[in-house]
């Protein structure tokens, strides 16, 4: 009786056991790739690339004085920003406030280097898909686009929003 | 909430939705960005890039300009170098005028490192962008995947040719010779105006990889679109002069959410 309560007890204990290392396993992926909130997080979710891992925790800039109008606050409208000649033609736009904040900033004009006219072509490329582009509806969180930081741009937009400031 | 402030010359717009979002958290990350812009930016003679380049005009030594940089700006040339092995040399930071421009590069890396200063504070949905580039965490308001529109190069309007749904975290960059003429070249061929392709849009893993790809594929012309092909994990939408847009085989699966 009492052998075989004993091999019971190592039986159990072994299963036990396995069955132990087995949740531990397949849980510590789990637990690493969702760390705990508001604690610095190390390096899953950053890629390989090596820099600036740690840091992210205390950026705290350099100069706390920056030179800038974006603390400011504006009055609510629609403001249009002077027409500046950039080298490759004119840029303007608009910026819109609401709630005494920057909402958006459109383009008026814009440097027209390229055909208006899309021409259809139909030109294949080699196993790769093309289409002739054309307009969706303009239902979407935010648009990707190319950057705009030229000198001009930087004009036009300040204009705006010198007339925007309280 | 939605905040939008003009950094680094152009919109840098902030969208949190998880339901913790407060002023605090929007502050850090626009702070983030002014610091960044302080640093790189070549528009301002106080900037560190600045001081740099106007040491590399006077003909300093190189050993001594690198020895001087602050721990952030050799993280930015560093991976600038390594950009320009990964791209085969069509990524490159030196203008052909001779300075130090990292813009190709530092502002996906900006996006990169602010989107993980909201994921340290524990916000899980949001959105980070700068200019056109952009970061997604999570989902959108409605609870689904961020909905982004690829902008049509070829009208000022912010008009929308291509919708794409992102829900795995990743980043979307564009670049693009039709917003401010050519700002980009080709390192290979100073002669090159880059004017086969007008857009290039690549989607990746995040917004750091997106945005050095889009910038060194876009140097490739036409090329550049067979470049994101063969790379994993990028998958890219090119459009030509002719309004004809080449997507890469993988891209397909964005379009539907």
């Amino acid at each position: 009786m009492k052998k075989i309560a004993l091999s019971l007890f190592v039986i159990f204990a072994f299963a036990a056991y396995v069955l132990y290392v087995r949740i531990i396993g397949t849980n510590v992926p789990f637990v690493v790739l969702t760390p705990e909130p508001n604690k610095p997080k190390t390096s899953l979710s950053l890629p390989k690339y090596g820099g600036n891992t740690n840091t992210n925790t205390n950026v705290t800039p350099k100069s706390k004085s920056i030179p800038t109008t974006n603390n400011l606050k504006y009055k609510d409208g629609n403001y249009i920003g002077k027409t500046i000649d950039a080298y490759y033609g004119n840029v303007q736009v608009r910026a819109i406030i609401s709630g005494g904040k920057i909402t958006d900033v459109q383009f008026l004009d814009y440097p027209q280097d390229r055909q208006n006219s899309i021409r259809i072509n139909t030109r294949a490329m080699p196993y790769l898909i093309s289409e002739a582009i054309s307009v969706q509806d303009s239902n979407v969180d935010t648009i990707s686009g190319a950057s705009f930081t030229s000198a001009a741009y930087r004009e036009s937009l300040s204009s705006a929003l010198l007339q925007a400031k309280i | 909430m939605k905040q939008v402030q003009i950094i680094m010359g152009t919109p840098v717009a902030v969208e949190i939705v998880d339901r913790e979002a407060n002023q605090k958290l929007f502050d850090e990350v626009f702070d983030y960005f002014k610091y960044v812009d302080e640093k790189f930016s070549t528009y301002k003679d106080t900037s560190e890039i600045s001081a740099i380049n106007n040491k590399k005009n006077k003909g300093e030594n190189t050993q001594n300009i690198f020895g001087g940089m602050s721990k952030d700006m050799k993280v930015v040339f560093e991976l600038s170098l390594e950009t320009k092995k990964i791209t085969n040399g069509y990524f490159d930071i030196i203008t052909p005028s001779g300075s130090y421009d990292t813009s190709g590069l530092v502002k996906g890396w900006a996006i990169f490192n602010a989107s993980n200063i909201l994921k340290t504070r524990g916000v899980k949905n949001f959105c980070v962008e700068a200019g056109g580039d952009i970061q997604v965490s999570g989902r959108n308001e409605k609870g689904e995947a961020w909905s982004i529109g690829i902008q049509n190069p070829f009208n000022k309007k912010r008009e929308i040719i291509k919708k794409v749904y992102l829900g795995n975290n990743e980043g979307i960059a564009t670049s693009g010779t039709y917003v401010r003429g050519c700002h980009i070249y080709n390192p290979k061929d100073k002669n090159d105006k880059l004017e086969e392709v007008v857009s290039l849009t690549v989607i990746g893993s995040n917004i750091f990889e997106a945005d050095r790809y889009a910038t060194g594929a876009f140097a490739m012309g036409q090329n550049g679109i067979f470049f994101i092909e063969s790379k994993e994990n990028l998958e890219g939408y090119a459009i030509d002069k002719n309004g004809v847009a080449t997507m890469t085989i993988g891209f397909k699966k964005y379009i539907k959410e």
